[in-house]
């Protein structure tokens, strides 16, 4: 319980770093998240850092300041080079392309024209990062600092308001009023549950212990997801702020943070975070002076999918092998080391400050019905703009993948949109104007899952879908219980069969009934939703199943063993191309004569496809 | 309703239930069958197997042996979605598990099989394993089949629960999870100390004893041989069990005959040298308390226990008694007396076999200190089951046979040798005689029931002996034991004798028993079976025993003496660094 209310002043911190902000001049922020990163942002960093020097900009400041920041999520347009003073936004920057717009733009005051981002629809330039639909249609809470901070400096956090969710809650004293608070605002788990979190808050403060702790769930897995990570990278003293918040409503002084191994962007910058917010008095011992004292350790896992469920994320940080525990009893009654143990997931957490500062009321005015405010997807797949997105929860897929994300790639046709990783479900056309929310997710068989969102186009072949994913699953199962081990494996023994065209009918039925069993029967949430891929594809695109089986096809023309090359003999000129392109010698004939495939020998590469000047071979 | 008395309901049936650690005690107390594969009462529970799941109304599939009992839960466990998951179970095991039942060690007491026939399973419709991994079988005591493994974890959790260091583990993910020792390695490379907890809790053919049936066959029907055998304490009142006799009854005088009826030449009772044991270990005691030897002493008949130190804690061996087990120092007896007493008993033609409760003594008798030019003092170990399979071999009818006694010139044996077989037995026969040896008056009651207990793993219990206040401390388990250990490395053990044995309860729940991992009570009762042959035997203490008394007039002088020292004492080996291959 916290003794004395001396507090600092947040007003005159937060005046102070406003202040040393102000100093860097006209800042242009770069992005330094991982996508970014791959792409060399780090050399564009130090070249416009090396020419900052000396470059006096255009206007009222006398100097320029590159700020590396997390993701924007415009991750395929990076390296993304914004000027906040100058309202401008540049994609697709390389190190060739810094010194042209310090000379043009920042010394010049003409914009490089090239280096812009166009628009699809109207194929004009855009300017700002508000006119590109990809960022207009999103409502940025748990993201809103990524990309306009410093994510290493303390200072850019504590200029917009860093802490003071904090330092109010520390004022005020009350900890029954933050978990009322965060029970009103209609904030649920993030991690994929979606369990009331109030309610989680609610259960661990209650819950008789000496010693509790709080556990930030980061260790994001599904193929394709990065929303924890972005907020890790990009705000990570978001996310200590709501962990700290969370310590003192729950009654815990010890809290870890589980990342996965292969965040080491994100850990660096967790770790700096968490060093400077000691060092300012932020976190630590008697915090803010308020005697509340909230230690914050990070706990590397070595990247098992199965350690992002909570009972198997507690055994991995307590030393022991990643299996998940029976539940009863929950972790809110005997978690971490055998105490009262609050997990929540990043972006749960990240949404905590910008509730306790804005009100319950603000937040639950944003999203749906029983789901309420935003949620963060990564959009991947066949949509002309990938990358991460935040949106109020009820938003159609429809706007996310016609608005945001631009429409499918290439002109192709919408075919499905898997949602909720491995764990989710395919979603088809009929779903476009569904709203996605927990509950209407769930009933269409699909989840929120963490929030990964795929995209897929008529190409697209829904059983090689299916199979990838319990590949995926099969192999993060643990191996604890039964269902999941052997069943899985099963499952995608079943899947491969059909993907041959080896499977009969019956088969059909077994992996229905083995799916069923296996969702009936796990121990634990991966083995539970491991079937979802399976059974929503099998409710929304049974024929495709039918096709592989009964007619020995594939209807996207995916599936290799499926796959029929022939030579249309009427097209065939016999010009001997294809025959020589052939890598594994199947293509025989006489010159001047239609040539033939040897099926046997034909390994289906497509090389010969691609490679016919009169476009007679044919893929059935 | 009374608060402690609480009631849920059972396909309908009301029940009452009180501090049941699960609802599948209480459905089981209740007549109410569920199948398990992993949950022992013993051990933790671990909702692996996903055999004992039952329907709750509120709370769908939820697994019987990880769910505490509440009052008012609506449970039922026959239903068509229940059935389903079982059987899904039953059948993905059975496709991913080698099924050569007929030829298995386990066929007929395999859980796998019992529920496999129970529910029914006729066909097997997914892909059988293709790939066989070799069977390590290059240890005295355990033989490891990772094709027969249904990864319960049953056998991770005993090792680490009782011996507290986890010689088996789970590696590698998803379908590629295998229960290994550490890095893939064989049984006999790690720091196994072949206490066979792991397979005493197994439910299939993965885990078995190294059997040494048919060797025996061979010696007691070839006509050259002389072949003895000697029974340990607890043995007789726990072979019935596979007789279809309750657990705790004192079979040895059918054992007795049944030996004989299978060829064996003498029958001994390890009792005997239970009793030489304290003679040795007794004045051993005595002599470190009263010249300053190291203290605490440790008993050393448990061989897990003396290996676990050679493994891992060699700089506490200077605490262990040099007495060999009472196995162990019978069998050279044996040896050395029965060609003077027998003309016709030459050494050379001499076998002795040893029926033990323990897959340990398999291992202690290959010993290099415990053979002699090159010959083990105990040529075989049988344990309780595989002579119980013998028996049934050879085509007795057990429970029909006539009593008979062991054989002269060691067939006397006292109450304190037979209770060695449960934890605190040791302890308490070596009090009865010592203090009477020290204080030349009888203890005033000759019951220390301070001293038993197969439940209670740590018991210290105090006593005055000339005034001196003298602490002896019962333990089982090695994990308990690693606590003592502890306790002395930090200078705050305050006990001056330590009893360890390995197994929990002690030799009556040891590795080598008929099955007894399904209920906590069966252990207790061979105890009780123990304690009561104590009772009604005539004479209670080691040192009243005539036979004793005349092996040490006419062969080795005095306890502690040259003689002695030469046939029942031993030394040891440091194997921290890893040596672990002594077998012979």
């Amino acid at each position: 319980m916290i003794e004395n209310n001396v507090l600092v002043d947040i007003d005159a911190l937060k005046q102070k770093a406003i202040e040393t902000v102000k100093t860097e001049g006209l800042r242009v922020l770069i992005c330094a998240g991982t996508g970014c990163v791959a792409n060399g942002s780090l050399e564009i960093i130090k070249k416009f850092k090396e020419r900052g020097i000396d470059v006096e900009p255009l206007g009222e400041d006398d100097k320029m300041t590159a700020v590396p920041t997390g993701c924007h999520g415009f991750c395929e347009q990076g390296v993304l080079v914004v000027i906040p003073k100058l309202d401008v936004t540049y994609v697709k920057v390389k190190l060739d392309d810094v010194d042209e717009i310090i000379e043009s733009h920042i010394k010049g005051g003409k914009p490089v024209e090239r280096l812009l981002y166009i628009d699809p629809a109207t194929k004009n330039h855009v300017f700002k990062n508000e006119d590109i639909k990809f960022y207009a249609g999103q409502t940025r809470v748990s993201l809103a600092n990524c990309g306009e901070i410093n994510p290493e400096a303390i200072e850019d956090t504590l200029a917009v308001d860093g802490y003071r969710a904090l330092y109010n809650v520390l004022k005020e004293n009350d900890p029954d009023k933050v978990v009322d608070t965060i029970t009103k605002s209609g904030l649920r788990g993030r991690g994929g549950g979606g369990f009331p979190t109030g309610r989680k808050w609610m259960f661990t403060k209650m819950a008789q212990g000496d010693k509790k702790y709080v556990v930030c769930n980061g260790d994001e897995g599904d193929p394709g997801a990065f929303m924890d990570r972005s907020v890790m990278e990009g705000d990570p003293h978001k996310l200590l702020e709501g962990m700290a918040i969370a310590g003192f409503a729950i009654g815990a002084d010890e809290a870890y943070i589980y990342v996965r191994a292969e965040y080491p962007l994100a850990i660096k910058r967790l770790k700096t975070a968490i060093k400077d917010a000691e060092t300012a008095n932020l976190l630590g011992k008697n915090i803010m002076g308020s005697g509340f004292n909230f230690d914050i350790h990070i706990k590397e896992g070595a990247g098992a999918f199965v350690c992002g469920e909570e009972t198997a994320l507690i055994a991995s940080i307590e030393g022991e092998r990643g299996m998940p525990r029976p539940k009863p009893p929950f972790p809110a009654n005997k978690g971490l080391f055998g105490k009262p143990t609050l997990i929540n997931n990043v972006e749960t957490l990240a949404n905590v400050p910008v509730i306790i500062l804005k009100g319950a009321d603000w937040f639950s005015s944003l999203g749906a019905d029983t789901s309420k405010g935003t949620k963060t997807f990564a959009l991947t797949g066949e949509v002309n703009n990938t990358g991460l997105i935040e949106v109020p929860m009820g938003t159609t897929l429809r706007q996310i993948v016609f608005e945001l994300g631009g429409g499918i790639r290439n002109g192709k046709k919408f075919k499905a949109v898997q949602i909720g990783g491995p764990s989710g479900g395919c979603l088809t056309e009929e779903h476009l104007d569904l709203t996605l929310d927990y509950d209407s997710l769930i009933k269409a068989g699909a989840m929120v899952g963490s929030g990964g969102l795929v995209v897929m186009n008529e190409d697209t072949c829904i059983v090689e879908v299916a199979r990838f994913f319990m590949n995926f699953t099969q192999n993060e199962s643990c191996g604890k219980c039964v269902p999941c081990r052997e069943g899985t494996k099963n499952m995608l023994k079943i899947l491969e069969k059909i993907t041959r065209g080896e499977a009969t009918l019956e088969d059909l039925d077994l992996l229905e009934e083995l799916a069923v069993s296996v969702k009936d029967g796990s121990l634990c949430g991966l083995g539970k939703t491991a079937p979802n891929p399976v059974l929503s594809t099998l409710k929304y695109f049974r024929d495709e199943y039918i096709a592989h089986i009964v007619d020995k096809k594939c209807p996207a023309g995916v599936c290799t063993a499926l796959k029929v090359i022939e030579i249309d003999k009427e097209k065939c000129k016999g010009c001997s191309k294809c025959s020589r392109i052939c890598p594994v010698g199947a293509i025989s004939g006489e010159i001047k004569q239609p040539f033939s495939i040897d099926k046997e020998k034909c390994i289906k590469c497509g090389a010969c496809l691609k490679g016919c000047p009169f476009n007679a071979i044919i893929q059935k | 309703m009374s608060e402690d008395k609480k009631t849920l309901f059972i396909n309908g049936k009301e029940v009452e239930f009180t501090n049941e650690i699960n609802l599948l005690e209480v459905m089981r107390k209740n007549g109410f069958n569920v199948p398990t594969f992993c949950y022992r009462p013993d051990l933790k529970p671990f909702g692996a197997c996903r055999m004992c799941v039952v329907e709750i109304e509120g709370r769908g599939i939820q697994t019987s042996c990880t769910m505490p009992p509440e009052a008012g839960l609506k449970i039922q466990t026959n239903t068509e979605r229940v059935r389903r998951i079982r059987k899904t179970v039953l059948e993905l095991l059975l496709a991913n598990h080698d099924r050569e039942c007929t030829s298995c060690d386990k066929s007929g007491n395999c859980e796998l099989q019992k529920y496999a026939e129970e529910y029914g399973i006729r066909q097997i419709r997914y892909a059988k394993k293709k790939e066989y991994e070799p069977i390590d079988d290059a240890n005295p005591s355990i033989v490891r089949d990772p094709n027969k493994c249904i990864l319960c974890g049953a056998c991770v959790r005993a090792c680490e629960e009782f011996q507290g260091h986890a010689v088996l583990g789970f590696a590698n993910r998803g379908s590629k999870t295998v229960v290994q020792p550490m890095a893939g390695k064989n049984l006999c490379e790690v720091d196994c100390v072949y206490c066979g907890q792991c397979q005493a809790v197994c439910p299939t053919g993965a885990l078995t004893i190294q059997s040494s049936i048919e060797k025996v066959w061979k010696v007691v029907t070839n006509k050259e041989k002389k072949v003895v055998v000697q029974i340990a304490p607890a043995v007789r009142v726990a072979l019935g069990e596979m007789f279809n006799l309750k657990p705790g009854e004192n079979t040895i005088g059918l054992i007795n005959t049944a030996l004989r009826e299978i060829g064996f030449d003498m029958v001994f009772d390890t009792n005997f040298s239970a009793d030489l044991t304290i003679m040795e270990e007794g004045t051993e005691f005595i002599d470190r308390l009263q010249n300053n030897g190291v203290l605490p002493m440790f008993t050393s008949c448990c061989p897990a226990w003396v290996r676990y130190l050679e493994n891992l804690h060699p700089e506490m061996l200077k605490h262990l008694s040099t007495c060999k087990s009472p196995q162990s120092m019978f069998s050279p007896v044996l040896k050395e007396v029965l060609p003077v007493k027998f003309p016709e008993y030459k050494r050379e033609n001499l076998v002795v076999v040893s029926i033990m409760p323990c897959t340990a003594k398999k291992a202690e008798a290959t010993r290099f200190e415990f053979s002699k030019d090159g010959v083990l003092d105990t040529d075989f170990v049988l344990t309780t089951k595989e002579l119980g399979r013998m028996i049934k071999e050879a085509g007795i009818d057990f429970s029909k046979l006539e009593e008979s006694k062991p054989d002269s010139p060691f067939g006397e044996y006292t109450g304190a040798g037979t209770i060695f077989g449960a934890s605190g037995g040791v302890a308490e026969a070596a009090v009865r005689t010592a203090y009477e040896v020290v204080t030349g008056k009888p203890l005033s009651s000759i019951d220390i029931k301070e001293l038993r207990g197969v439940h209670n793993r740590c018991r210290d219990v105090e006593f005055d002996i000339n005034g001196s206040k003298i602490v002896v401390r019962v333990v089982s388990t090695l994990k308990e034991a690693e606590k003592s250990i502890q306790e002395i490395k930090l200078g705050i053990a305050k006990f001056h004798m330590l009893e360890v044995m390995a197994c929990p309860g002690g030799c009556v729940n040891g590795g080598g028993q008929p099955r007894s991992c399904d209920s906590s009570l069966i252990k207790e009762e061979r105890a009780k079976g123990l304690y009561e042959d104590d009772k009604n035997l005539p004479l209670r203490k080691s040192h009243e025993n005539p036979d004793i008394k005349k092996l040490y007039e006419e062969f080795l002088g005095k306890p502690g003496s040259h003689k002695a020292h030469e046939l029942l004492h031993t030394t040891y080996t440091d194997r921290l660094k890893g040596s672990y291959k002594d077998f012979s």
